[in-house]
């Protein structure tokens, strides 16, 4: 279903390709770049500010996350790709309803670039990184701060009979570890897992909700988030891996079993398979989330695009139903980034014995039993002699 | 033809097969839920869950050309 819609707003934004392709072209291919900013810094245009200005007050009562369209400062002309894509990319400009230009408006502006100047923008002789917050940036730690204040505030219902929103969490958080961490990496290793299990599913989860609210942005929707998220599960997995197998054994996974002088073949295809999953993991959370939202944009767009408010009659119910499997995507996505995580990390503990940490781990109950219960028992009959 | 064109094309295109194949393939994944269900009733919560599971990898896949087609339209 969205991979239909997502075909439509394709259709829509090459029907609406702007006169000047080498200017729209350029920054819109670049999420995260400062570069885009000057693109998206411009004053919005106005295709109809007539229907602009109908349509606003029907989006303020229907709550889409993208319901704000420019106003009608009326300079250069905006086609609805432009509009589509600034609002899913990054951008240093944060739109909020507010008092700004004498009174009431929907479309205060901040422009971050303004706020944070020069103080941000680092300078190590000849190349430049600007440091400057941006539009997802601000989203991410909003919804980091939301998350660490729900967790807070809840934590003071804990108890033997759990209640409120307290109650609420543990069921997520015992979701985590019951059905994922435990049943991918296994009941003696899970509880080493489940932190870090944990703090993806409900990060990806409060980031993605965020991005429906009306005036935020999803962060997950920017590839250099879901690269880190990605990255970090790597890390985790290949870490585990090397733990799991010793450096030796996990060079040797990585010849694949087959002899010398196929190595110069072997090695450079089994690394590059190595990052195959987590450049899954990247494309799938990050398509999964612009699509929904491009295809809001685009249902909300075929009102100006065929130039009608009558469509909106159609448009709008459909775009709320689309809303509602964006809130389902969201969920679902969270879920399937934790449960692969955890599959992979299984998938590096099962191989061979678990190296020296199993001495750690006397007390562990299942296990590679019989191994080190002999090894034990050997100890232990070594050394009573000396104990007695 | 320019370039343009070509790119325009091919987005279209890629577009139309990726959800050709999104559709044959969870279509399928539907059908075999469905008769799980129908063969034994008790297990449909399983089945639910390994079913969502199953669509949204395949959804994943299918966005790897979506995601390639809308960089071939904003290039192009």
């Amino acid at each position: 279903m969205t991979n239909l819609l997502a075909t439509l707003a394709l259709a829509l934004a090459t029907t609406q390709h702007s006169p000047e392709p080498a200017q729209h072209a350029a920054p819109a291919a670049e999420h995260a770049q400062p570069a885009a900013a000057t693109e998206h810094a411009q004053p919005h245009g106005a295709a109809a500010p007539a229907e602009h200005g109908a349509v606003a007050g029907e989006h303020g009562e229907s709550h889409d996350g993208s319901a704000e369209h420019g106003g009608g400062h009326g300079e250069g002309k905006e086609t609805l790709s432009d509009v589509m894509l600034g609002h899913v990319s990054d951008g240093y400009e944060i739109e909020f309803p507010g008092f700004c230009h004498g009174g009431f408006s929907f479309e205060c502006e901040v422009n971050l670039k303004h706020v944070f100047g020069d103080s941000l923008v680092l300078h190590f002789g000849s190349t430049t990184i600007d440091l400057t917050p941006t539009k997802h940036l601000i989203m991410l730690w909003l919804a980091s701060i939301v998350l660490i204040l729900a967790f807070l505030v809840s934590a003071k219902n804990r108890g033997l009979v759990p209640r409120g929103l307290y109650n609420f969490l543990e069921l997520l958080v015992q979701f985590v570890r019951d059905e994922i961490a435990v049943k991918n990496i296994g009941k003696e290793y899970a509880d080493r897992y489940v932190p870090y299990l944990c703090t993806a599913f409900f990060f990806i989860l409060f980031v993605n909700l965020f991005g429906l609210i009306p005036y935020a942005a999803t962060a997950t929707g920017n590839i250099g988030v879901t690269v880190a998220l990605a990255t970090f599960t790597f890390i985790i997995t290949q870490y585990t891996a090397i733990k799991s197998m010793g450096l030796g054994g996990w060079l040797k996974h990585l010849t694949g079993g087959v002899a010398v002088w196929l190595w110069p073949i072997m090695i450079p295809v089994e690394i590059l398979g190595l990052f195959t999953k987590p450049f899954a993991l990247t494309i799938r959370l990050f398509a999964n989330m612009v699509a929904g939202h491009i295809v809001i944009m685009s249902l909300l767009g075929l009102i100006f695009a065929l130039g009608s408010p009558l469509v909106a009659v159609g448009s709008v119910p459909m775009a709320l139903a689309i809303f509602g499997l964006e809130l389902f995507v969201a969920f679902v996505q969270a879920y399937i980034f934790t449960m692969l995580s955890s599959l992979f990390i299984g998938a590096g503990l099962a191989h061979h014995g678990h190296g020296e940490e199993h001495e750690e781990h006397a007390h562990a109950a299942s296990g590679a039993g019989s191994e080190h219960h002999g090894s034990h028992g050997s100890h232990v009959a070594g050394g009573s002699p000396g104990h007695g | 033809m320019t370039s343009t064109a070509l790119a325009f094309l091919s987005a279209g295109f890629g577009a139309c097969l990726a959800v050709l194949g999104a559709g044959l393939g969870i279509g399928r994944l539907a059908a075999a839920a469905l008769d799980g269900t129908a063969r034994q009733p008790t297990a449909t919560g399983d089945i639910r869950t390994s079913m969502i599971i199953a669509a949204a990898l395949i959804e994943g896949v299918t966005l790897f050309a979506i995601v390639v087609c809308v960089l071939l339209a904003i290039k192009a």
